[in-house]
């Protein structure tokens, strides 16, 4: 009997170990969370903030920038411009693979330097074998660019008109907005990664930790831009997903995105396509383009073309 | 009052027991603190303790996930047979097999939470409160129906345990719908989570029509495979009884699921390496490797061989109504079917990524001690569970039986 | 005639746009506001104007041509030149540009040497070169006009900024050299 009592003792102890752990982790679960303030946590879905909420909200981030980051920032929440659907075109027969998009996206946008995210990937292909993404090698590593047998082949978000990434968000974080680009509201995102299984162009990545803006190797501080869009490039969370977005905070004032402007080539173009006179109506009507994957319907409002 | 009773005598019974129950709760907790560690360490840092990368986007989590999802439905689709046959032991076997899919379905639940990058914000998933993407998304669907079907499973046990305790009938009007709605949900949960995968145009390995038919066909051979050894568990330790038959019958109802699942691997298979387009590479990867990366090889054929040879053992009658080649079937089919839904499905529909590209996927130590500490939580949970209902249904735990050793005292 | 025909909107209509661009400049904010919210108008648009940002490429010091060429005494004998401005420019120019049929007074004018030339004799300035490469380059001109070719940069609804064909191509050799490539990503590795 006296057995059994001790025994009960034992698993009472045990219990409260269990209850104290359990205590443990969700406090721990909170403070993980970034100890983030009740009014982020309670914040609503982007489409429904009122004027009032979309103060408060950017009043919060720039506080909250300066306060991380030690100056000023700005949070705009721009709308698209009526009458505009972005369209971009990337000219195959002029990229030569130097990578200049690929950095100048990361400073523009604040990309993670580690863990490293780069929203651009190119590909290095073989003339011989045409797109094809099973002869790519992304890591290439040469002395000089371009190689005489291979092509490049950049991809960032292909800005789907039918995008599989929107379906398949399970709280609606992610949409198409009426200029067409498909952004990410970072508040709203749980990071389940379901957006990052179903994007057929790897556009879509996650920040596996909190980004951290120091290179591992050089312990060089990238200086951050602090002319941000509440859906593009402000500083982000950790443990959710961002992508491309055309630059939001540059297109929205009528500038050309940060990948457009660094192109040593000029392979890269922008506009405007209810535009009829704009570049990229232009490459739609007189050059011969190709979408990536066009067999999965996703309808890319980015268009690679061969402009020689 | 009664109800307060019935926790309360619930409880009681939960701390109870001998020296292997102790040993075996002890085990679990040990093993419950041990993974909690390096969950911890996931949510202090990020899911960049795991080693998921953007090309392998979900991994040792949503495998388990998975196959956990399997072993849920499959407890419960084994009413079915239960009905069919007219088994004596017909309400043991379902309340077990329900027991079963609720410890099954928590596990689910928490590979999920655990795999979520942004936990805190999991009310966004809440219907009416946060903003659930319905129709659309596969996932707030598979949310919405595991949810309910760990509500509905919970329900018909609390309710059958209750009434048993109360020594009362139950209500047939109110359970027998229920049981019955708990089938075709226990079909649908599967279903949707096969369709969360079938559904993604963009990962050609699992955008397969006969993954969901797959699906439910290895759930059909994993989820008995645990109650197989279950019951004998049960009725050596236990008054519960079930005839050997009962369990024949179920190895053989196994091996006509082995043979479906096998059929279907092997169409599959066939379509892949005759059409031989560029959607072979993933079976490539994971049944000889591409290069040098050839880490998923020896699993992916451990589970091809276990599967099949647990299908001849349950097969042939002789190896199948021995009790020690009938176990050894029930544990090959577990690990084999563990494997297929779990890494085997998952890390060859993300490699080569989209983009061509390889990364080599294997599970980090958080990974694996999160994955022990979910598997602890719940064994641990189905070990409680069980304790009250054995005690409930054979050890005369109920009102009456506490009244006359009251009176008695 | 249709040609004609463009050319005289696209006067018409740079002006009607330039008195709009004026006239905005006078209204006040409240109608700015309004402005923005409408559909660009074509007239608008039209009316933006293309500005060079840098100008032609010149090695230092090398411009104007007239500075040492006035003196000297032009040899239109079709000839390779050796160590041509290897002692202004420090490099050599070695023309790769279809040398078998060209030489330097193919483009350059013999008699007023700041200035380039047509294959008719008219004289181009070396802000206006694309006219002699689109000569041969009509296609790439063409595309180039359009915004197509070559780098623009600035605004993609509003003021473009251009490059010469010169500012990237070099056109005594204008294909392009090869260029160092910024890191590979980091190859990714289980821990």
């Amino acid at each position: 009997m006296s057995e059994i009592k001790d025994k009960t003792k034992k698993m009472e102890v045990s219990r409260r170990d269990f209850i104290k752990t359990g205590a443990l982790v969700t406090t721990a679960a909170v403070v993980g969370g970034c100890g983030i303030s009740k009014e982020e946590f309670l914040q609503q879905h982007f489409k429904e903030l009122t004027q009032e909420d979309v103060k408060n909200i950017k009043k919060r981030l720039e506080t909250e920038y300066e306060k991380e980051f030690g100056k000023k920032f700005s949070v705009s929440f721009k709308e698209p411009i009526p009458q505009t659907l972005f369209g971009y075109g990337l000219d195959i027969s002029r990229c030569i693979g130097c990578r200049r998009c690929v950095y100048a996206c990361v400073d523009e946008n604040n990309l993670s330097i580690d863990p490293q995210i780069h929203w651009i990937q190119v590909l290095e292909m073989e003339k011989s074998k045409g797109v094809n993404f099973h002869h790519a090698n992304l890591h290439y590593d040469r002395e000089k660019v371009p190689d005489d047998d291979h092509f490049y082949l950049p991809v960032a978000c292909q800005q789907c008109e039918n995008p599989p990434c929107v379906k398949a968000c399970p709280v609606e974080a992610t949409w198409k907005e009426k200029d067409g680009i498909v952004v990410v509201d970072y508040n709203w995102c749980i990071g389940c990664r379901n957006c990052m299984a179903a994007c057929p162009y790897g556009a879509r990545h996650f920040n596996w930790k909190k980004p951290s803006y120091i290179d591992p190797k050089t312990k060089k501080k990238s200086e951050l831009n602090e002319d941000t869009h509440y859906l593009g490039n402000r500083p982000r969370p950790q443990g959710i997903v961002d992508k491309c977005t055309f630059c939001v905070q540059r297109t929205r004032e009528g500038k050309y995105p940060a990948c457009v402007e660094i192109c040593p080539v000029g392979a890269r173009k922008f506009g405007n396509l209810l535009d009829p006179d704009s570049e990229i109506s232009y490459i739609l009507k007189n050059k011969r383009v190709l979408i990536l994957k066009e067999e999965l319907n996703t309808q890319p409002k980015f268009f690679y073309f061969y402009a020689t | 009052m009664t109800i307060i009773r019935f926790l309360k005598e619930s409880f009681k019974t939960v701390l109870k027991g001998n020296k292997w129950y102790y040993s075996w709760l002890a085990l679990l907790f040990v093993l419950i603190l041990w993974g909690g560690s390096g969950y911890i360490s996931q949510l202090m840092n990020g899911l960049g303790e795991t080693n998921m990368k953007d090309p392998v986007s979900w991994a040792f989590y949503i495998g388990n996930f998975t196959f956990m999802v399997g072993v849920a439905a499959a407890a419960i689709m084994l009413v079915i047979p239960a009905y069919v046959y007219n088994w004596k032991p017909i309400k043991e076997v379902v309340i077990f097999g329900e027991l079963l899919a609720i410890s099954a379905v928590i596990m689910a639940l928490l590979f999920v939470l655990v795999d979520i990058g942004n936990p805190i914000k999991m009310w966004h998933m809440i219907p009416f409160i946060g903003k659930l993407n319905l129709p659309n998304s596969l996932l707030a669907w598979d949310s919405i129906v595991l949810n309910l079907y760990f509500i509905l499973n919970l329900t018909i046990v609390s309710y059958l345990l209750y009434t048993y305790f109360k020594k009362k009938e139950y209500n047939k009007k109110f359970l027998v719908p229920l049981m019955l709605l708990s089938i075709p949900m226990a079909v649908s949960i599967h279903t949707v989570t096969a369709f969360l995968y079938n559904g993604l145009a963009a990962r050609p390995f699992w955008n397969s029509a006969l993954l969901a038919p797959k699906f439910l066909a290895s759930a059909f051979c994993s989820g008995p495979a645990v109650l197989l050894i279950l019951f004998q568990i049960l009725r050596k330790t236990t008054s519960f009884k079930i005839k050997d038959e009962a369990l024949f019958k179920i190895a053989e109802l196994m091996a006509y699921a082995m043979f479906i699942n096998l059929f279907f691997f092997a169409s599959e298979v066939f379509k892949e390496v005759y059409s031989n387009t560029e959607h072979l590479v993933h079976f490539k990867y994971l049944f000889i490797g591409i290069g040098d990366n050839k880490d998923i090889v020896l699993y992916a054929w451990t589970s091809v061989i276990f599967s099949f040879i647990a299908f001849l053992l349950f097969l042939i009658p002789k190896t199948r109504t021995n009790f020690i080649t009938l176990n050894i079937g029930a544990v090959l089919i577990y690990i084999g079917v563990y494997i297929e839904k779990g890494i085997a499905l998952l890390t060859p529909g993300f490699t080569p990524d989209v983009l061509g590209q390889i990364y080599v996927y294997r599970p980090s130590m958080v990974e694996i001690q999160t994955t022990v500490m979910i598997f602890s939580i719940g064994f641990l949970v189905f070990t409680l569970l069980t304790k009250v209902a054995v005690a409930i249904i054979f050890e005369d735990l109920n009102i009456e039986a506490l009244e006359k050793k009251r009176k008695k005292v | 005639m249709m040609k004609n025909y463009n050319k005289y909107t696209v006067i018409l209509v740079s002006l009607i746009g330039f008195i709009f661009f004026v006239t905005s400049l006078n209204s006040s904010s409240e109608t700015k506001e309004q402005k923005k919210t409408e559909p660009i108008k074509k007239k608008q648009k039209k009316a933006i104007e293309h500005i060079q940002v840098p100008p032609p490429p010149f090695s230092e010091d090398i411009f104007p041509c007239s500075e040492c060429h006035e003196d000297m005494e032009v040899n239109k004998e079709k000839r390779i030149l050796e160590d041509a401005h290897a002692d202004l420019i420090g490099e050599e120019i070695v023309l790769k540009h279809d040398e078998e049929n060209r030489w330097c007074l193919d483009c350059h004018d013999a008699k007023n040497r700041d200035k380039l030339h047509l294959a008719d004799g008219r004289l181009v300035d070396f802000k206006e070169s694309y006219r002699l490469c689109g000569q041969c380059h009509g296609p790439k001109l063409r595309d180039w006009k359009k915004g197509v070719h070559g780098k623009r940069t600035g605004s993609w609804n509003g003021q473009k900024k251009y490059l010469l064909c010169a500012n990237c191509h070099n056109p005594h050799s204008p294909k392009f050299k090869k260029l160092k490539p910024m890191p590979a990503p980091v190859k990714l590795r289980s821990k």
